[in-house]
């Protein structure tokens, strides 16, 4: 009840400090993201990669809730956390033994890696500082989750099928690959 | 909010996983910053879906999800496919195509 009674108060918030409010949640979690990301592509141990991958997902399905898409949100939780992560578990459990750590990795090979994603970074970041210089999201009410069927079930129904048909062609595909016979 | 610092946050990912997909060697874990890449674009194609207050983008941040759900399937599929005839799932041991 009293969280409720928040939420009621959340609303009464002038324009400025709920501008103020998530800006600061999204430095928060664009903070723990990056800084989870980075661990993760550099972190010996694969099992911690795998749980700071958990920090990245959670930080994604934050900034859609802070979005206003709370359906991805919530899809992004249960379909990457609770499913994705768990089959990278078994995975790593699975082929555990195989492979120590990268420590034969040579460093020309990270130097090249490290200079490809820093020049990536730099094209898309000139290209959007140059293209959407200020533009402000609009403020806008959370979209719903009957909005989101709406549109999937009359203007993208036949992506939606072909993504079904996807999921079933993966499933059998991945039972012949790894069928031990 | 800016609609830059989605982007931008969704460009470090983006290089991110970039980096690891280039300097890893772990078959597991370049899986893995593939779904880091993946996610970028989703954040990508939601903040943009909020840019122009339609629903397009979150429909699409779904099918992503959900083909990055059917890769991961297959992926680690081919990945313990390896791992029991190789017994090694070092992706730089992988190069009997190589010109």
């Amino acid at each position: 009840m009293s969280a409720l009674a928040a939420l009621a108060d959340m609303d009464r918030l002038t324009s400025g400090e709920a501008l103020v409010a998530q800006n600061v949640a999204f430095a928060v979690m664009a903070i723990t993201m990056v800084a989870a990301a980075l661990r993760m592509v550099t972190t010996r141990n694969v099992v911690h990669a795998a749980l700071y991958l958990v920090v990245v997902l959670s930080g994604v399905a934050g900034i859609f809730i802070l979005l206003g898409a709370e359906f991805v949100g919530v899809t992004q939780v249960m379909v990457y956390i609770g499913a994705i992560v768990v089959l990278f578990l078994f995975g790593i459990m699975l082929t555990k033994g195989s492979f120590g750590d990268d420590d034969g990795v040579s460093g020309e090979r990270r130097l090249m890696a490290g200079l490809v994603g820093l020049l990536v970074f730099g094209v898309m970041t000139a290209a959007l500082v140059d293209s959407f210089a200020d533009a402000e999201l609009a403020r806008s009410a959370p979209s719903t989750t009957a909005e989101v069927a709406d549109s999937i079930f009359s203007a993208y129904i036949v992506p939606f099928e072909a993504v079904s048909v996807l999921l079933l062609a993966a499933l059998i595909g991945a039972i012949v690959v790894a069928r031990r016979d | 909010m800016l609609l830059n610092q989605f982007l931008i946050l969704s460009a470090v990912l983006f290089s991110i996983g970039v980096y690891g997909v280039l300097a890893r060697r772990n078959g597991v874990l370049v899986l893995m910053s593939i779904e880091l890449i993946l996610n970028a674009v989703n954040i990508n194609l939601v903040a943009f879906g909020a840019f122009r207050a339609s629903v397009s983008g979150e429909v699409f941040a779904l099918f992503v999800i959900a083909v990055a759900a059917a890769e991961v399937g297959v992926g680690l599929a081919m990945v313990l496919l390896l791992y029991r005839n190789r017994r090694s799932i070092d992706l730089t041991l992988i190069d009997q195509l190589r010109g």
